[in-house]
């Protein structure tokens, strides 16, 4: 499992970069691995007001649907649209394929080191 | 508690992600995911462990009548080694199971039922039974490996004779040696795919299992669990009961009338189906907005609804977003554009010929 220091994490498994106000936000190679072959991506669009804890994104696999959690609140800046078209992103590089850049970051979820996250995994 | 089948420690050892199926615990994937063991099925070589189907012999001589009475299917006319697929239907017209049945002699058949239903369609056939039969589940005795692929022929002919392999399709020998075990070579499969079913004892499936993942080292067989099992089956247009077939959905619903004989003089199930109007099919529609339409989506035109989806998901080797559906017979026709409900959000689609994907006969 590739869990990168210079990141935080969830419970629910996405992964934060924070920027001063600005979040990134992706999916855990841990949740990628559990999850199997990505085919499918559902992404909010730039200016929806995103809510720390809430779903805010879908990921579809050839066998399931899973909901993705917004570990902060603010307003969507940017999304990635690359992942819209080959989903297949996150399995190979989950770091590199970050979902939504959120700005004006307010409330977050309580965020796990990396060290933390890994224990948190072993325990899933 | 779920049951292990003989390969469980197999699986294990091959990385694969144990979930719970039809009271057994099976692999769901491999390492490998189940875009690659799909594709593998479909350019080289897959193998599956299919021991989680139940078996039951049939024994009398009054069997060819039994099953006649039993299956929506006609068992008249077959040759020892041949094997015919049929609904099984309850009263009400709807189906008990799918299954296949082998004539090992007149006197002599093999069914083999899924593994969820097994129990329940042991006691209905039990008491359906007519004439002099003997029925036995032999499920847990038996392992059963399917090897699918186009080359699936080129490593079961590093295993077994030439002259011990069923030639055709829908037929199976009996008694023949594999691997150096006895098996029962079937030419079967649930992917759409040229392949092989291998029933054996149950003890002797580690072996075959392992002589398999050797024999197909050099066509690039790897092994395949039950995701991929689903989307090559829902690729080839199967149906897989639960979803396309329910105690309340008729054969011809689910568009097997092919395998329901109405000419024959009785079946259980047949004055039902008789009397039944035909209101929804089954049809295959291609999605052609954004999103996937899996199980149990509303379907619409406009604000009509007008049927249901009953299996779907993103296709790895048609490449695009696929489901079955039962809908209203009115809107069946080809082409015909139909929105499915995910999760409150519109996704179109249209429908489109059955089977999706159709192996190029050589």
């Amino acid at each position: 499992m590739n869990t990168p220091a210079e990141l935080k994490y969830t419970k629910s498994h996405e992964w934060v970069k924070m920027e001063g106000s600005e979040a990134t936000i992706g999916l855990s190679d841990f949740a990628q691995n559990a999850l199997g072959d990505l085919v499918f991506v559902n992404l909010p669009e730039v200016g929806d007001a995103v809510t720390a804890g809430e779903v805010f994104a879908d990921v579809e696999s050839v066998k399931a649907v899973s909901d993705v959690y917004c570990p902060v609140s603010g307003e969507v800046a940017e999304i990635n649209e690359e992942l819209l078209d080959d989903p297949a992103k996150i399995n190979e590089a989950p770091y590199d394929a970050w979902f939504i850049k959120v700005k004006n970051v307010g409330d977050t979820e309580e965020l796990m080191t990396a060290d933390e996250y890994e224990k948190h995994c072993e325990n899933e | 508690m779920e049951k292990k089948t003989a390969l469980y420690d197999k699986h294990v050892a091959c990385g694969g992600k144990m979930v719970p199926f039809g009271g057994f615990i099976l692999p769901v994937q491999y390492e490998t995911g189940v875009i690659a063991e799909h594709m593998a099925v479909r350019e080289k070589v897959g193998i599956f462990d299919v021991s989680h189907m139940g078996e039951v012999l049939c024994t009398g001589k009054d069997a060819v009548k039994y099953l006649n009475h039993l299956l929506a299917n006609s068992y008249d006319g077959m040759y020892d080694g041949q094997a015919r697929y049929s609904p099984m239907c309850n009263e009400h017209g709807g189906i008990v199971d799918d299954m296949i049945a082998y004539r090992i002699n007149e006197e002599k058949f093999l069914f083999v039922p899924n593994a969820a239903n097994k129990d329940k369609d042991f006691k209905w056939m039990q008491e359906h039974v007519i004439g002099d039969v003997k029925l036995e589940d032999i499920s847990e005795t038996m392992g059963q490996i399917a090897i699918q692929g186009p080359n699936s022929k080129a490593v079961v002919l590093k295993l077994a004779k030439e002259e011990d392999l069923p030639k055709k399709y829908y037929s199976a020998t009996f008694d023949k040696e594999f691997a150096g075990k006895k098996v029962i070579i079937s030419r079967t499969g649930y992917t759409g795919e040229f392949g092989y079913e291998i029933y054996c004892q149950k003890d002797d499936t580690p072996a075959i299992w392992d002589a398999l993942m050797e024999a197909g080292k050099e066509y690039g067989l790897i092994p395949c669990g039950l995701g991929a099992r689903d989307t090559l089956r829902l690729e080839a247009g199967m149906p897989l009961y639960g979803h396309e077939m329910t105690d309340d959905i008729s054969p011809l619903e689910a568009d097997l009338g092919i395998f329901v004989k109405m000419d024959k003089e009785e079946f259980v199930g047949k004055e039902a189906i008789e009397k039944m109007p035909l209101n929804r099919i089954r049809v295959g529609l291609k999605v052609t907005g954004r999103g996937i339409i899996r199980e149990h989506m509303d379907l619409y035109v406009g604000d009509k609804k007008v049927g249901i989806s009953t299996s779907g998901t993103q296709l790895p080797f048609c490449g695009g977003a696929y489901a079955m559906a039962l809908v209203d017979v009115a809107y069946k026709e080809i082409g015909t554009k139909i929105e499915a409900d995910v999760r409150g959000r519109r996704v179109e689609a249209e429908v489109c010929p059955l089977p999706f994907y159709k192996r190029e006969k050589k």
